[in-house]
């Protein structure tokens, strides 16, 4: 099965006119994770069995027409808990967990016959840039695998750009979906925050996390946002808004006829890879062409927006887990004599030298005495962040970018400077912090790797970021380029 | 040297809601240990908390009833600390902006009445419990997530007393609006006491001491009367209050000291990420304030100025909501309130102290009672008759059709009485002859040969009537 050659759209066409079992689909899937994976290191754990389970199920009784979704197999980052399928979030705590619940997502798309084929490796809890992290494995970048393939969810970018599944779910705090998807050439949206459930989404950060699917096309990426958009009981920070038929909507190739785009100058400043720009530049010619109007904005605050992220991210999760203590679930450590010892050694067996970097960070930075200093200033910052999105997008019908400063790095050639690393993030932490749609879609190659543009939009407006990147991607052709079996490199 | 001691009370409140506050689980005590939990309350990756809309509406309710203002745009917090019993090492709490601020109570001490001033009020929720057996120690979580209140008063307690009646009056208040049991026996009502002296004159509160231990309203009382005279000893003798935590003795009455305290814990407090603000309208509180239960002092003012009670008769049966609501009843079906009253503090009371039960957990209802008091005040039974009657209504029998039964009707009718007097007096010439020597001993006497012969069922004060009326004759 070469899923380069399909979308959803056409997939399902052949599941229901019977062209292909959903059982050979999913042997074909796992056929490729099996040629593939041993190198590329996508995936963390495979859930062969109950999906050709599932398979032969849905074979029996017939492929639902109305639903595009039915015997498609998926592919989900480690940090979504799957009932009775191992979740680690990439992290020796959680090495042995099996949730016996199922995150909203899951269940929705279980419920429109999904297939999950297993869980992708990301950097340990979706904290990092290029799943370096993980406690267990390094994913390679599909285009090279001398190089990362971005994160945190950097195991659902490689595996969806290398052809192992056709989609695949991330979550994004920072950048974890954008930043991959712009690393491997593919499309990834992080939606609105409060846009799907995070129940059943292991926290990082509460007030930035947010899932979102990650696809080759614009098209795509527009069906499996509607398939699990909307208002959780589970979840009281997702909205009531009605959530669109996103892909309805990508029929006129024209559609960015007349929109105004900010570029904001910021975007294209110092420590932007000149390749980077050219391609991003390139795309508003492109937009310019196609009929809609392209701005020099600015957001004066966006600099200070690393700062913010990794004070407000790094409290959060220092408070997010504090539940991992060895007590009731998760790795406890053998060497212990009392309380204490359970929890500090437990914790300090546990979690790898990131995640301890930030819990104490985020400790740090909410102690009584810095909480004013750190904490609050960044709560702050963060409202002057979202002012100046505001203020851009008031007559702005979507903004872009590039995602990342530059393409895809080596493995290993940042781990050992977190700073260097946290600023991979610099172009999509403010669109966390805004709490906006962002996403990230193919835009041209820099030295053979794969550049994203992103796109950010005003809040609920995940329809415009569809609209403007299908006319793009209908206007280029770097969507229909892929990597080689093993990389190019 | 005089000081002035100022004291500062704590109360945790726990709510009586169907469902925990932030989970479905059910609020239910006495299960087996975790049996009403879920991966909520055990704090499982992934989850998260969701509003019990009950539970702000209860806190809502207790702020109306202590004169609180609320706040209109409040939001939870999250305190860190590790601890097996909390099981996502935070608490989701209020800090910085509580549901309410500002209330007050009226206190009574010794017929001096003085408002205590309540600095605020806020929702959150309970933690598990650990127990320990041999060399193993368990988690319970069925207790974790329980809604809370805690109730801040301002540093306005002067004394044990006032701290007593303080208690007294916030249990009462919060039990009338039926939010909570509010029994600190059984742990739905929670003290945390602080007491700091100052000389007399001194602007700036003296260093407090915390007490533990304090597991009923008199302990609260003598814990703090033991602390302030122990305070002013170290005082007196030159030496320093050091802040710290001691624990109540109850069997000494004193208090020992359990830890000195080092600086401040750091909880690490921050908003709750996980919970949209909770926005609070006007016409929520105003629709609240509307459907809440008449407070205890206003139904006490009712009491004696419309239904004629003393003070003390219109306190004692105010002590609770439900006694309160049986007396309404009971005199709304025809009861003199002086005997409904009388009543309810007596016998009912000691009754349900027999009993170790609560009002409404009894079969004893207000239509019984009062249709054995109307039985009474028409004449129909005497009162010592009266006690049987009792007995039997607590087992829910209908008093008129019990006394029928039983033909305990009193004999009232002085065509029916005459003979019988008639008969005792022919039998009985010396007490005539004492009587009418200023001997008032024998009428005594002759009542009781009348009772005898009739079984108790003479009506005495007829009787008496008729039988001096014969004797003058």
């Amino acid at each position: 099965m070469n899923y380069f050659e399909k979308d959803l759209t056409s997939l399902h066409d052949d599941l229901v006119a019977k062209k292909i079992s959903v059982t050979d689909l999913v042997k074909a899937t796992f056929d490729n994770i099996a040629a593939t994976d041993p190198d590329l290191n996508a995936f963390l754990t495979l859930n062969k069995d109950a999906a050709l389970k599932k398979a032969a199920e849905m074979d029996e009784k017939g492929v639902d027409a109305d639903n595009v979704l039915a015997g498609i197999p998926l592919a989900i980052k480690d940090n979504i808990v799957t009932k009775g399928l191992t979740t680690t979030a990439a992290s020796k705590m959680l090495e042995n967990f099996v949730p016996i619940y199922d995150a909203t997502v899951i269940s929705t798309l279980n419920k429109k016959g999904m297939i999950n084929v297993g869980k992708t490796n990301l950097d340990e809890f979706a904290m990092g840039g290029s799943t370096e992290n993980s406690a267990f494995k390094t994913t390679k970048n599909a285009w090279d695998y001398t190089r990362v393939p971005g994160g945190s969810s950097g195991g659902s970018a490689a595996a969806v750009a290398s052809g192992e599944v056709i989609a695949a779910f991330g979550s994004d705090t920072g950048g974890s979906i954008r930043q991959p998807s712009a690393f491997n050439g593919i499309v990834g949206m992080k939606p609105t925050y409060g846009r799907i459930s995070r129940w059943g989404l292991i926290a990082f950060a509460s007030s930035l996390d947010e899932i979102g699917p990650m696809t080759r096309t614009v098209k795509d990426n527009a069906i499996l946002l509607s398939a699990v958009a909307g208002h959780d009981d589970h979840d009281l920070t997702t909205s009531t808004k009605e959530v669109p038929n996103f892909a309805a909507e990508l029929n006129d190739q024209t559609s960015v006829k007349g929109m105004k785009i900010g570029l904001p100058k910021e975007y294209l400043g110092e420590g932007v890879d000149q390749d980077v720009k050219d391609a991003i530049l390139a795309a508003a010619d492109k937009y310019r062409e196609l009929g809609a109007t392209v701005d020099e904005v600015s957001l004066p605050h966006n600099k200070y927006g690393v700062a913010a992220y990794y004070i407000i991210a790094s409290s959060e999760a220092s408070s997010n887990l504090q539940r991992f203590d060895g007590i009731r679930y998760g790795h406890r450590s053998d060497n212990v004599k009392n309380l204490e010892d359970v929890y500090v050694n437990s914790r300090t067996e546990g979690f790898g030298d990131e995640v301890k970097r930030r819990i104490m960070l985020g400790t740090f930075s909410l102690s009584a005495g810095f909480y004013d200093a750190y904490f609050k200033k960044a709560a702050q910052v963060r409202t002057l962040i979202i002012n100046d999105f505001q203020a851009v997008l008031k007559d702005h019908d979507f903004i872009m970018g590039p995602v990342t400063p530059t393409p895809a790095f080596k493995i290993g050639e940042e781990i050992s400077n977190p700073m260097t690393m946290y600023m991979n993030d610099v172009l999509t932490i403010p669109v966390n912090l805004a709490g906006l749609p962002g996403m990230s879609i193919p835009a041209g190659f820099a030295k053979g790797m794969p550049v994203g543009m992103q796109l950010i939009g005003r809040p609920f407006d995940e329809t415009t970021l569809y609209k403007a990147g299908y006319a793009f991607e209908q206007a280029t052709d770097f969507h229909k380029q892929t990597p080689k079996q093993g990389g190019n490199n | 040297m005089n000081f002035k001691t100022t004291i500062g009370l704590e109360v945790h409140v726990e709510l009586k809601t169907n469902s925990k506050i932030f989970s479905p689980s059910p609020v239910e005590f006495g299960d087996d240990p975790n049996a009403n939990t879920n991966v909520i309350d055990w704090g499982y990756p992934g989850v998260l908390p969701t509003t019990n809309k009950g539970v702000v509406k209860s806190g809502i309710m207790a702020a109306l009833a202590l004169h609180a203002q609320v706040e209109p745009h409040t939001h939870f917090d999250r305190k860190n600390y590790f601890y097996p019993d909390n099981p996502k090492a935070y608490q989701i709490t209020q800090s910085d902006k509580p549901i309410a601020h500002d209330g007050w109570i009226e206190i009574d001490v010794d017929g001096e009445k003085k408002r205590v001033g309540i600095a605020e009020m806020h929702i959150e929720e309970d933690a598990g419990k650990n127990t320990h057996e041999r060399d193993y120690s368990y988690v319970d979580l069925n207790r974790q997530g329980t809604p809370l209140i805690e109730i801040v008063s301002k540093p306005e307690i002067a004394s044990p007393d006032e701290a007593y009646a303080y208690l007294e009056a916030l249990r009462q208040r919060i039990q009338f609006t039926g939010i909570s049991d509010v029994k600190m026996e059984e742990g739905s009502m929670r003290v945390d006491v602080n007491i700091s002296i100052r000389p007399e004159g001194q602007k700036e509160f003296g260093t407090k001491t915390e007490l533990k231990n304090l597991n009923s309203f008199n302990y609260v009382r003598k814990g703090l009367a033991f602390e302030e005279q122990r305070q002013q000893r170290v005082l007196m003798s030159g030496g320093q209050i050091q802040q710290e935590t001691r624990r109540f003795d109850e069997n000494t009455g004193e208090t020992v000291l359990m830890r000195v305290k080092e600086g401040s814990d750091d909880y690490r407090y921050f908003p709750e990420p996980d919970l949209p603000a909770l926005n609070i309208s006007d016409e929520w509180v105003n629709e609240i304030g509307a459907e809440m239960p008449e407070m205890p002092g206003s139904r006490r003012q009712r009491y004696v100025k419309e239904l004629g009670l003393t003070d003390y008769d219109a306190m004692v049966v105010t002590q609770t909501k439900e006694m309160a609501d049986f007396f309404d009843e009971t005199v709304k079906l025809g009861a003199d309130p002086k005997s409904a009253a009388n009543y309810l503090q007596g016998d009912v009371n000691a009754f349900l102290n027999e009993q170790h039960a609560d009002l409404q957990d009894t079969k004893l209802t207000p239509a019984n009672l009062a249709g054995m008091i109307n039985l009474i005040t028409d004449g129909t039974i005497s009162s010592k008759m009266a006690k049987k009657v009792f007995k039997a209504i607590t087992q829910g029998k209908e008093p008129k059709a019990f006394v029928e039964e039983k033909g305990l009707v009193q004999l009232s009718d002085p065509a029916k009485l005459q003979p019988i007097i008639d008969g005792v007096l022919a039998d009985n010439q010396q007490s005539i002859d004492d009587y009418n020597n200023g001997k008032d001993r024998a009428v005594g006497y002759l009542v009781g040969q009348i009772m005898k012969q009739t079984h108790g069922k003479a009506n005495p004060q007829v009787v008496n009537k008729l039988l001096i009326a014969s004797l003058k004759k």
